[in-house]
């Protein structure tokens, strides 16, 4: 295993577009990064660059000790694992697992032994004579995995893996790939669109848009304190809250005369964007707080989530299932907890965060 | 469609979502007796020539010019057969010909095509669309037209008289043709599938030829089925270009059969139908892909 080193990557097509305008990563030996983003950001670009599948137009990419660029994808001792699997159709699962080891001219047995300890690591033994069209979603990723574990490589690149399986084979497989990297110790380069896998699965997530880098960090820190308004806007389910607001003695004050603790280094008067969790919000019959009228509700059983329309807006608000209120039913919002992270209006960056 | 299929009394009680109903059924049936009649003079008149001509090529040569014609009442014989395949009959070599020339025209456009086809798919190209309509435009234009340049062409490098200069010109107007529907097939088969390879070990061309190609190979053969017939069946070219009886192609042999004093019907009748056997035998044995390759790749992801 080793580290992925990306130095002022960019990458422009020959149609113009540019898909990576400067990025530059640390991935260290043993981690599991992820790149986080919308369709188009940027991030499968450069993880196919890191792969050697695109060239890049300028930049440096390091895997282990050696400069890649120029490399063939062959030659940078890499994995990938696609989304749509790869498969090779026309081969067992078996003969799949086993290309890499042929295609590098291994002896048989030692083709054999890899092939069959990553079969038992990924319960794949039943299925070893059978075609790839006649598994089921997951199973094929697996042997995809598979496929990539057996030559033991620098680094494994995934290319929004679970992106193709339905829901609950999504959490299974999630898990599954977490416990294979750590259990391989692997250097794990992980693409995805999706928050909730990447809040899950990484050591460190990227959130890339529009082919820069927005934030950087470790998922709980990304989390209650997002960069960007950008970062916040994708990251948890419902997004932040984010209310226009001024500050005022010792609070941010949005319309309506909603209440939020403000946090240090704000001028008075000073015009700030509050990112507020859904879980910062409370709902109460009456009482303190501003009155609102809830418009929706989804009951998730563990939790409920209210949609309530204010006059600083749509607010979503993070109640424990107990909570009883029903649609068109006029409530009071007010904020709990601790100070929100505050960001400027026009340079959509955080200007001060607990 | 499961009038057709479902017999008397069944048809009511239908499979679930398979509603049939009763009214139009009985305006079917009347119908199709119509249809039924209709569709039998279509198809008489549509096959007499080709019955007339396999009659003739197996009537005695007294028949063929009875008046009035011996439609049934004939007696059976080979003979035009056997005269198509003796050492000394001018058809013969003939066929000989038309098989080296297609095949190896076949060959020549499947070898470059196949490879140019794939470049098409898989790589960014500037003004790619332009190149491929460039090169489906030189399908556009009818043999006819550009056989007198050819013609020039050939003389001038002695190619006249050749089997490789038809073979160059076969190969040629197939090319276009096999790069845009390998082109086809090729666009069904995810690019992943090569990348993976690459990943694993292999270069460009080798993940090509190891994981692409065995995925095509129904494709190429419907492709090369498609330039087989065009190179079998092609006249134009080949009566103008070649003149020597033994390097002529069999539709111009056949097509010498007839002028002279004497023209003999029964040879010409049975060099035809057995010129028009392959082609039928290999339409046939390929007509699933030739069908999925008209429409569609025959691979799915």
């Amino acid at each position: 295993m080793a580290e992925v080193l990306v130095k002022k990557l960019h990458k422009a097509f020959p149609d113009g577009t540019v898909a990576v305008e400067e990025l530059s990563l640390e991935i260290n030996d043993g981690e599991l990064f992820v790149m986080l983003g919308p369709s188009g950001c940027g991030k499968t670009t450069t993880l196919r660059c890191i792969a050697g599948l695109e060239e890049e137009t300028s930049g440096e990419i390091r895997i282990g000790d050696e400069v890649v660029s120029g490399l063939r994808p062959s030659q940078r001792d890499i994995a990938m694992v696609f989304q749509f699997y790869a498969l090779y159709p026309h081969l067992s699962v078996k003969e799949n697992m086993a290309f890499p080891l042929r295609a590098a001219n291994r002896p048989e047995s030692e083709v054999e032994e890899r092939v069959a300890e990553a079969a038992r690591m990924l319960q794949l033994e039943p299925y070893l004579t059978r075609k790839p069209s006649k598994l089921s979603g997951g199973e094929q990723q697996r042997v995809a995995l598979g496929r990539a574990m057996v030559r033991h490589p620098k680094a494994f690149l995934m290319d929004e893996p679970l992106t193709n399986l339905d829901a609950e084979l999504r959490a299974d497989m999630r898990a599954e790939v977490k416990h294979l990297q750590q259990r391989l110790g692997a250097t794990m380069v992980y693409v995805t669109h999706d928050q909730t896998e990447a809040m899950a699965l990484g050591d460190r997530i990227a959130i890339m848009n529009k082919g820069n880098l927005e934030q950087l960090g470790a998922p709980m820190e990304v989390y209650n304190r997002p960069a960007t308004l950008f970062a916040a806007r994708f990251i948890g389910s419902p997004p932040m809250n984010l209310i226009e607001a001024e500050v005022t003695n010792g609070h941010l004050t949005a319309a309506g005369d909603l209440r939020i603790t403000a946090p240090e280094g704000l001028q008075r008067g000073q015009k700030v964007i509050a990112g507020v969790r859904p879980e910062g919000l409370t709902v109460s019959e009456s009482g303190e707080g501003v009155k609102g009228r809830v418009v929706s509700k989804e009951a998730l059983g563990d939790e409920t989530i209210f949609v309530v329309e204010c006059e600083a807006g749509l607010f979503h608000v993070r109640m424990p299932a107990t909570a009883r209120f029903e649609e068109e039913q006029v409530v009071a919002v007010r904020h709990v907890g601790a100070a929100p992270p505050a960001y400027d209006p026009t340079s959509e960056k955080v200007v001060s965060a607990p | 469609m499961a009038t057709h299929i479902q017999p008397e009394g069944l048809a009511d009680k239908g499979i679930a979502g398979e509603t049939v109903d009763p009214p139009v059924r009985r305006e079917r049936k009347f119908g199709s007796g119509v249809e039924i009649l209709l569709l039998t003079i279509f198809m008489v008149v549509m096959l007499f020539p080709v019955i007339w001509m396999l009659e003739t090529a197996l009537k005695e040569t007294k028949d063929i010019y009875a008046v009035p014609a011996k439609v049934f009442s004939f007696s059976p014989t080979l003979d035009h057969f056997q005269n198509v395949f003796s050492s000394d009959s001018p058809v013969f070599k003939g066929f000989v010909n038309s098989v080296i020339v297609a095949g190896f025209s076949t060959l020549i456009a499947t070898v470059l095509g196949v490879p140019a086809a794939w470049a098409y798919s898989r790589f960014t190209l500037k003004a790619k669309k332009d190149q491929l309509f460039f090169i489906l435009s030189t399908r556009f234009m009818p043999p006819v037209v550009v056989v007198i340049p050819v013609f020039l062409m050939f003389r001038d490098l002695s190619l006249l008289d050749t089997r490789l200069g038809l073979v160059l010109v076969y190969a040629a107007f197939n090319l276009p043709f096999t790069i845009w529907m390998m082109k086809g097939f090729i666009d069904e088969v995810p690019a992943e599938y090569e990348e993976a390879a690459m990943l694993d070990g292999f270069s460009r061309f080798e993940a090509f030829w190891r994981v692409t190609m065995p995925l095509l190979i129904p494709g190429i053969a419907a492709t090369a089925v498609f330039a087989l017939i065009f190179s079998w069946n092609e006249f134009v070219f080949s009566i103008f270009l070649i003149t020597d009886p033994d390097t002529r192609t069999a539709p111009s042999a056949i097509a010498g059969l007839i002028g002279g004093t004497t023209i003999d019907w029964g040879l010409v009748a049975a060099s035809a139908m057995t010129f028009a056997v392959p082609v039928l035998v290999f339409a046939f044995l390929v007509r699933k892909h030739l069908v999925a390759g008209v429409t569609l790749g025959a691979v799915r992801r």
